[in-house]
């Protein structure tokens, strides 16, 4: 995924002066000139000037460097599931984990990356189980984290 | 002293730090010889786990893996021509070359047995440097902390990438990352859009996580290359020929022992780019130049050591001033934090059995190298058999129980997705992330030396170079960015 500069430059024009915005309202310190808003505001400054810095450069690279290019994968349909499915499941979990409980949780997504990088189903489902009953045991007995048990929580051990 | 370092020695030969660091070293060894898993993300995958263990195992632990990671790199670049971490990639081609004429077990060992060497050397400037720096920084004013922490800054962006403004843009993201919360002078509650678990400001681990090891993962889900062909089918000793090495080649290991405990001690600048600069410095005063790149072993030799030292030197300014030397040293300060061994020249007088212990864990570390390096390169095409395909969807779910566990917070695997996409984004167009991770930490310091100086000079900006060392510091800042202009505008006066 290449991005052209000029993106690069305007995102961070933009963000540069939502900060610089936002931080207009902060409060002082009484009896100091310098207050919460001040490092906030340089950093700012900061990002404003590289940003026009940076869309200058990529305006002037416009001619060779297209706005978007992406790279070979986009066109295999099995990478763009993989990158898909390795965002999804991270938001699986956040989502799902409480309801399911960590285990089933744990366990769809591990086979679900593991499907679409083409591991065999019978392997995927095997490694899947035995690697999720390890991270449990160890975060979960071992050092204590409270991973959630969900639907599971009366058959909890 | 001396009962400080009897006392270092028994935390150190203690049953269970021992066991930590055996453990650690095979996972190191095994992470940085999976190509597409780099040393940062083995120390970034165990702070979850050293968060619950006391602070000299978890020290150790770090200490070793990354220590075993960075020789074990070598390992696929020799077999595959893919470096195993990023630390390998200078001499990854050399290295290929040597296999490729049969002479894979020298290039291997020179690997091992100059990895260990150098270490051996950065650590033994850190142990005389680190101190002294400590002493004399025990004198330094806010004025002086503001300098160094915006010295260490500007070397990130300048020295350390070949494109500053990029540079200077992932800096700036990073210090405005640290802005987030409460922790501001005036404790007013910034960028937390209302948002309760914002206040805190945004936990570094589950953010070094996502930029270290989920952008990391999300490259390998969309990479289409083909796997990559074992060329070698059994690996010989190891061991010889290096003493012959060393007594042929003893001032390029000098050189680049010292190089890269120099560079690695540079804020931002960590074992890769020592040894690049290593291998074109090897190659610039060698006595057969040409000879680089055909499956020379001088180069190997030279910065095998380099990235070793780096690891070494990235601890020094790490320990005396909080500033870390690397991105691996960057992760080691927030776990430090965590242990209440705040770093700071204190910890030196306070308590030296913690820094002693350091010590010797990086000796202790570098030598166990040897014998484990060995059985590592003896298995090493098991290890490269591994299927990738299995590994990444577990160490996906690793970091997502990983960024969960500091605070049990589902937020915090939030935090981890969004940084490691950015990370993913950001490194696809060639902008540098270690200045942004030197902005998350440092931003913190950043701020309150930069406050309180403030206050103190009364507003008045000429305060700020009124100490002598304060004043050395700030020039030096200034020279760094203006150097760049300085050349332009030369370079275009002479060509005018």
């Amino acid at each position: 995924m290449k991005i052209n500069d000029a993106v690069f430059g305007l995102l961070l024009l933009l963000l540069g002066a939502a900060v610089l915005l936002v931080v207009r309202n902060y409060p002082q310190i009484p009896g100091q000139q310098v207050g919460p808003a001040l490092f906030p505001g340089l950093i700012a400054a900061g990002l404003c000037v590289s940003g026009a810095l940076l869309l200058a450069n990529g305006l002037r690279t416009r001619a060779t460097v297209p706005w978007l290019r992406f790279d070979e994968w986009i066109r295999s349909p099995r990478h763009v599931m993989a990158f898909a499915l390795v965002l999804a499941g991270v938001v699986f979990y956040m989502l799902a984990s409480e309801r399911l409980g960590f285990l089933i949780t744990s366990v769809s997504i591990l086979c679900a990356l593991m499907w679409v990088l083409q591991v065999r189903p019978v392997r995927a489902v095997l490694v899947a189980v035995v690697a999720t009953l390890v991270i449990h045991t160890l975060f979960y007995k071992l050092l204590r984290v409270p991973l959630p048990w969900g639907v599971l929580t009366p058959y909890a051990w | 002293m001396s009962s400080a370092l009897a006392q270092a020695f028994s935390m150190v030969f203690e049953p269970y730090t021992l066991a930590v660091m055996v453990i650690a070293s095979i996972y190191g060894l095994f992470v940085g010889a999976v190509p597409g898993l780099s040393a940062t993300m083995a120390v970034a995958l165990l702070v979850p786990i050293t968060f619950f263990m006391p602070p000299i195992p978890a020290i150790a632990a770090m200490v070793t893996a990354t220590a075993m990671a960075i020789f074990s790199g070598d390992i696929p670049g020799c077999l595959l021509r893919i470096p195993g971490t990023p630390a390998s990639a200078a001499y990854t081609d050399e290295a290929f070359a040597m296999t490729r004429k049969g002479m894979a077990e020298q290039a291997l060992g020179a690997g091992l047995v100059f990895s260990a060497v150098g270490g051996l050397f950065g650590t033994v400037v850190l142990i005389v440097a680190a101190p002294a720096l400590a002493d004399f920084a025990l004198n330094f004013s806010s004025f002086e902390y503001f300098w160094l922490v915006l010295l260490g800054l500007t070397c990130a962006v300048f020295i350390t990438s070949d494109r500053p403004l990029k540079g200077l843009v992932t800096l700036l993201l990073g210090l405005l990352v640290a802005c987030i919360g409460l922790g501001n002078p005036g404790g007013f509650p910034r960028f937390t859009f209302g948002n309760t678990e914002m206040t805190g400001g945004i936990g570094m681990i589950p953010m070094m996580i996502g930029m270290f090891a989920v952008s990391e993962v999300i490259r390998y889900a969309v990479d289409t290359l083909p796997p990559a062909e074992l060329v070698v089918e059994k690996v010989g000793g190891v061991l010889k020929g290096q003493w012959g090495l060393a007594k042929k080649y003893p001032v390029q290991i000098l050189r680049g022992s010292v190089l890269g405990t120099a560079v690695g001690a540079l804020p931002g600048a960590g074992a890769d780019i020592a040894a690049w600069m290593s291998y074109a410095m090897s190659k610039k005063f060698s006595k057969e130049p040409e000879k680089f790149g055909t499956g020379h072993v001088e180069g190997i030799v030279e910065s095998g050591s380099a990235n070793n030292s780096a690891l070494a030197g990235a601890w020094i300014p790490a320990l005396v001033f909080g500033i870390p030397g690397d991105s691996i040293t960057a992760i080691v300060i927030g776990v430090l934090y965590m242990k209440n061994l705040n770093p700071g020249p204190t910890l030196f007088t306070t308590n030296p059995q913690n820094i002693y212990a350091v010590f010797i864990l990086f000796i202790l570390a570098n030598l166990i190298m040897i014998p484990l390096g060995i059985l590592c390169i003896k298995v090493s095409k098991r290890i490269l058999r591994v299927p990738r395909n299995v590994l990444m969807p577990l160490i996906m779910m690793f970091c997502i129980v990983g960024a969960f566990a500091i605070n049990n917070s589902l937020f915090d695997v939030g935090v981890m997705l969004v940084a490691g996409f950015i990370a993913y984004v950001l490194e696809e167009n060639k902008f540098p992330i270690a200045p942004a991770i030197l902005g998350v930490v440092l931003g913190g310091m950043l701020e309150e030396n930069f406050i309180t100086s403030m206050i103190k000079s009364d507003g008045n900006l000429l305060g700020f170079v009124s100490r002598p060392i304060a004043a050395t510091l700030a020039v030096v800042s200034v020279l760094i960015w203006v150097a760049p202009l300085l050349r332009r505008l030369l370079l275009r006066a002479r060509t005018a």
